[in-house]
Parts: C-alpha cells; sequence; structure tokens
C-alpha cells in the first residue's frame, strides 16, 4: 500500500507546487494523475521516486517512510535517459549490479524479449528510434521487480501509434508482477486505456480535484462505448479543475452532502 | 574565461571541425584533393625556379634540397637522437601536466568547496604566458632538463585542468539522477555515470594539452639545449642553414601528427558509443 499523506511541496522560490495531498493506492492498482501544466503532477512523481524531498507531509510504501530513493519503487522518466556508453543489454541490467552474472543476464534477456527488443540488446542507444529508446527505459525499471512503478508522462513525445504499441508492452510487463503503478499524463485516453482510478489535480496551488474510478473490463476496447463514456467523464472533470471558481463550489456541494446526513 | 564558456566554446569548435571531416572519411571526396593542388603546385613552381637559375634558393630552399637536408640527418643519426629528445621532454611534461590538470580538474569540478578554492587561482595563473616563467624556471630548476619539462607541463596543465572541470560540471543532471533512483553510492556514482560522461571531454583536453606540449617543447629548447628539434632550429639559423631549419619544422609537424593519432587510435575504444563524427577526427 502506498500512501501519501497531507503531502505538500513549497520550493524555495516560494512556488507551492503541492498543497495537502492525500492518496492511497492499492497494491497493484494503476492510477493515473492528470491534469492541466503546472498542477504539480511531476513533483508529486519526483518526491515519490524519492529525488525530492516534501516539505510537510509523509510517503508510505508498506510502512516504510520515502524521503530518499527507495529499492521497491522504479520511475520512467519522460525522456528515456538512457546511458549512451552502455549497450542495450547494459542499460537495461543498470540496476541489477548486486544480482549474480547468470540471472542478471537470463532477466534483462527476458525483459527485453517484453518489449520487443531482444534482437536489439547489442546495439548502442544512439541506433535506436525514440519509441525503442522508451522502451529500454521501461524495461530497465521492469527488471528490478518494483513494487511501484512511477510513470511521469513516459509516451508523451511519441506519436499515436508508438504510443499504442508502448501502452501493449506496459501491460504485458505489468501482468508478469503487477506492481502499483502511478501514472503521470496529460493525455485522457491513456488514463482510460491503462488506470484502475483517475486522480484529476488542480494547479495554483497543486492538489488533487476528483477521483474517478475506471472500472472497466480489460483487455480495454478503445472504441466501445463504455470507454468513450469513461473518457467523456474524464474530460468534464478536467474541464471543472480548471474553472477557478470550481473549488468554492466543491466545499459548498460537500457541506450539502454533509447536511444531508 | 571562465570553465563553462570555454568548454562551450571547445565543443562548439569540435562540432563544427567534426562535420566536414566526418564527410571527408565516409568517401574520399575528389574535391579535397584541391586542397592539395597549391601547396604542390607551388613546391614545384619554386623548384622549377631553382633549377632554372632565375632565383638563387639559398635562404628559401627548394624542396629537393630540404629533403636532402632531411635525409642526410637520417643517415647519421642526427635526427633520431634530436626526435627522441624532443619526444622525452614532450611525453614527461605531458605525463606531469595532464595527470596534476586530471586531478585538480576533477577535484575542481566535482567538489564545490574545492572549485571556490581553487578555481580563482589557477584562472589568474592562466592569464600569464606560460614563456614568461622561463627565467623563473631556469632558476629555480637549473638549465637542464627540469626546467624545459616543467615549462611543458604547465603548458599541458591548463587545457586539461579546464577540460575536465568543465566537463564534470555540466555533466547531464538527468543522467545523475538515473543513478541515484538505483542508489548508487557515491563512489559508484562517480565511477559508473561521471566518468564515462565526463571522457570524450577529457580526451579533447587531452588532445589540445598534447599539442601545445609541442608547442612549449620549441620554447623550452630555444632557451639552451644541446639536442633536440629546437636546437636543429637555433643551429640552422645560426650557421645559416634554412634547410635544417625548414627540415627541422617537418620533423616536428610530422612527430607531432603521430603523437596524436597515436593518442586518438589508444582512446577510440574508450568513446565508440559516442553520437558523434569523433571517429573521422
Amino acid at each position: 500500500m502506498l500512501t501519501l499523506e497531507h503531502l505538500s511541496k513549497t520550493y524555495a522560490d516560494g512556488t507551492r507546487a503541492l498543497a495537502d495531498v492525500n492518496l492511497a493506492v492499492r497494491p497493484g492498482e494503476t492510477v493515473a494523475l492528470i491534469g492541466g501544466s503546472g498542477c504539480g503532477k511531476t513533483t508529486l512523481l519526483r518526491l515519490v521516486a524519492g529525488l525530492d524531498r516534501a516539505s510537510q507531509g509523509a510517503i508510505r510504501l508498506d510502512g516504510d517512510a520515502i524521503g530518499e530513493p527507495h529499492p521497491a519503487i522504479g520511475i520512467v522518466f519522460q525522456e528515456p535517459r538512457l546511458l549512451p556508453w552502455l549497450n542495450v543489454a547494459d542499460n537495461v541490467g543498470f540496476g541489477l549490479d548486486a544480482v549474480p552474472a547468470a540471472e542478471r543476464r537470463a532477466r534483462v534477456a527476458h525483459a527485453l524479449d517484453k518489449v520487443g527488443l531482444a534482437d536489439h540488446a547489442t546495439r548502442w542507444p544512439r541506433d535506436l528510434s525514440g519509441g525503442q529508446q522508451q522502451r529500454v527505459a521501461i524495461a530497465r525499471a521492469f527488471v528490478t521487480n518494483p513494487r511501484v512503478l512511477l510513470l511521469d508522462e513516459p509516451f508523451s513525445a511519441l506519436d499515436a501509434f508508438t504510443r499504442a504499441s508502448l501502452h501493449e508492452h506496459l501491460l504485458a510487463l505489468w501482468e508478469e508482477t503487477r506492481p502499483t503503478v502511478l501514472l503521470v499524463t496529460h493525455d485522457v485516453g491513456e488514463a482510460v486505456a491503462l488506470a484502475d482510478r483517475a486522480v484529476v489535480m488542480q494547479p495554483r496551488p497543486g492538489r488533487i480535484f476528483d477521483e474517478l474510478p475506471l472500472s472497466l473490463a480489460r483487455p480495454r476496447d478503445k472504441t466501445a462505448l463504455p470507454f468513450e463514456a469513461a473518457t467523456r467523464r474524464v474530460l468534464v472533470a478536467l474541464d471543472e479543475s480548471l474553472k477557478p471558481e470550481t473549488g468554492a463550489r466543491r466545499e459548498r456541494e460537500q457541506a450539502a452532502a454533509a447536511l444531508w446526513w | 574565461m571562465s570553465v563553462e564558456t570555454w568548454l562551450s566554446s571547445r565543443q562548439g569548435a569540435a562540432a563544427l571541425a567534426a562535420q566536414p571531416l566526418a564527410e571527408k572519411r565516409r568517401a574520399v571526396d575528389p574535391r579535397v584533393l584541391l586542397g592539395l593542388l597549391l601547396p604542390v603546385l607551388l613546391a614545384l613552381v619554386w623548384e622549377a625556379a631553382v633549377r632554372l637559375g632565375l632565383v638563387e634558393g639559398r635562404l628559401v630552399p627548394p624542396p629537393s634540397r630540404i629533403l636532402a637536408a632531411l635525409r642526410a640527418l637520417a643517415e647519421t643519426g642526427e635526427l633520431w637522437t634530436h626526435a627522441w629528445a624532443t619526444l622525452w621532454r614532450v611525453l614527461a611534461g605531458f605525463a606531469l601536466g595532464a595527470g596534476a590538470g586530471i586531478a585538480l580538474g576533477a577535484l575542481s569540478g566535482a567538489v564545490e568547496t574545492v572549485r571556490r578554492l581553487l578555481d580563482p587561482t589557477l584562472q589568474a595563473l592562466r592569464a600569464i604566458p606560460s614563456i614568461a616563467w622561463v627565467p623563473l624556471f631556469i632558476l629555480w630548476l637549473g638549465i637542464f632538463e627540469a626546467s624545459k619539462v616543467a615549462l611543458i607541463a604547465v603548458g599541458v596543465f591548463f587545457p586539461v585542468y579546464l577540460g575536465v572541470a568543465g566537463a564534470i560540471l555540466s555533466v547531464d543532471r538527468k543522467l545523475v539522477e538515473v543513478g541515484r533512483v538505483f542508489r548508487l553510492s557515491r563512489a559508484a556514482l562517480a565511477r559508473r555515470i561521471l566518468l564515462p560522461a565526463v571522457l570524450p571531454s577529457t580526451l579533447i583536453a587531452l588532445r589540445s594539452g598534447l599539442g601545445l606540449g609541442f608547442m612549449f617543447v620549441v620554447a623550452a629548447e630555444f632557451m639552451g639545449a644541446s639536442e633536440g628539434l629546437g636546437y636543429l632550429l637555433v643551429d640552422g639559423q645560426q650557421m645559416g642553414k634554412p634547410d635544417q631549419i625548414l627540415a627541422a619544422i617537418i620533423a616536428f609537424a610530422l612527430l607531432g601528427k603521430a603523437a596524436d593519432s597515436v593518442l586518438v587510435a589508444a582512446t577510440r575504444p574508450l568513446v565508440r558509443w559516442q553520437d558523434t563524427s569523433r571517429g573521422a577526427l
């Protein structure tokens, strides 16, 4: 269980990137964080990755407080961030230094096979296309079998076809160990295609606006009606989140709901 | 000039130089031969002019006389003695200067306190023309090898120091974060991310250091030497033998180019991953 409790992040220049974010993610659940620019999605992910420190609040993974990179948390960045001096296989095995060589080779080969790059193991990153490089980055994150996988808009720089095929590779890898996934995206279709729950965030300061369950059957058919309905629900919530006055209205609604009791 | 601006200007220059050279390697362009036309033509015209008695050619000897002087020096074995003396001085100075440059550059690039402590002083020292040290070095180290090697080491030190410090400062923060995510220790981060990342610019810095080493060996040998290619230059001037001077200049060019090629060939396997056309440089 990954829990975020009263998480706030204020940068040195006074920018309030996150204010009082509370979120609980079940093991194996995929949560999409979605929202306009500047709503703190990436900040939140960097805090969970342990790359930045929270100003207030706490992040816990099965009871462990997260303040620095944790062995059970993997991340795929927006850019592939492959090490150009290592070939594809060595990049994938970068985090497996402590693993015996034979096992490392087997796990790397398996991960590369899963992302469809088994034939490219000995090539340099410079010889791969952008989509292939991002697949290597995904394999590098999965190969350590993390309990939590953080995805920071990993598909945003890719064209629609490549993105769809990467979704397939991601789901295939996810099936094996079923890690908890926290996916930052600004693509509503992507959130609905991959996530069990969409968390809509709101900027200035970054906070959670709404949560929408996406309980569609898998594998998901992007042309089916329920998919379109879910997409529309998320879009509506996203629209609402960008209107300045909605915060106050939501408070009124919550007050009304409280009175109903 | 700060470390950063120096570095960016160097990288810009390297990139500019790499482009046309890379094209040349892919297919030997006949247009490249055009560049050879002028020097070859000039040499032939001068040779012919001297042979036909149109000019005397005493102060500007024709190519045949220069080659003859070179052959004579080689046959008596003098050429090898002098070339070896020069090469030894350059290599000793290069080893000292590059070693110190890499060590201090790495410290200055990696540790902020060291940089604040060290960099201003070194930048100030860099502003001094290295030849200005010659009188002091002679007083301190004597007129023999030590003062010559010291001068060459000073010349090699600065480009290597600046190159290494600048390279470490400009390592991509995003790659360092990859190391942090996999929880590398400081030593592992240095070995697995910083070292490979700074290798290409370090090698470029070493090459410019080696080039400067050959520049300063001439200055060092001018200040009094009984052997070395620089001695051949001085001797040629004093004895009125321009063919010997030109022969020594050609020997310098060949020696410098050979040393640079050896350095490039020896380090190429370390940077074959690079997404550039360095291989053609």
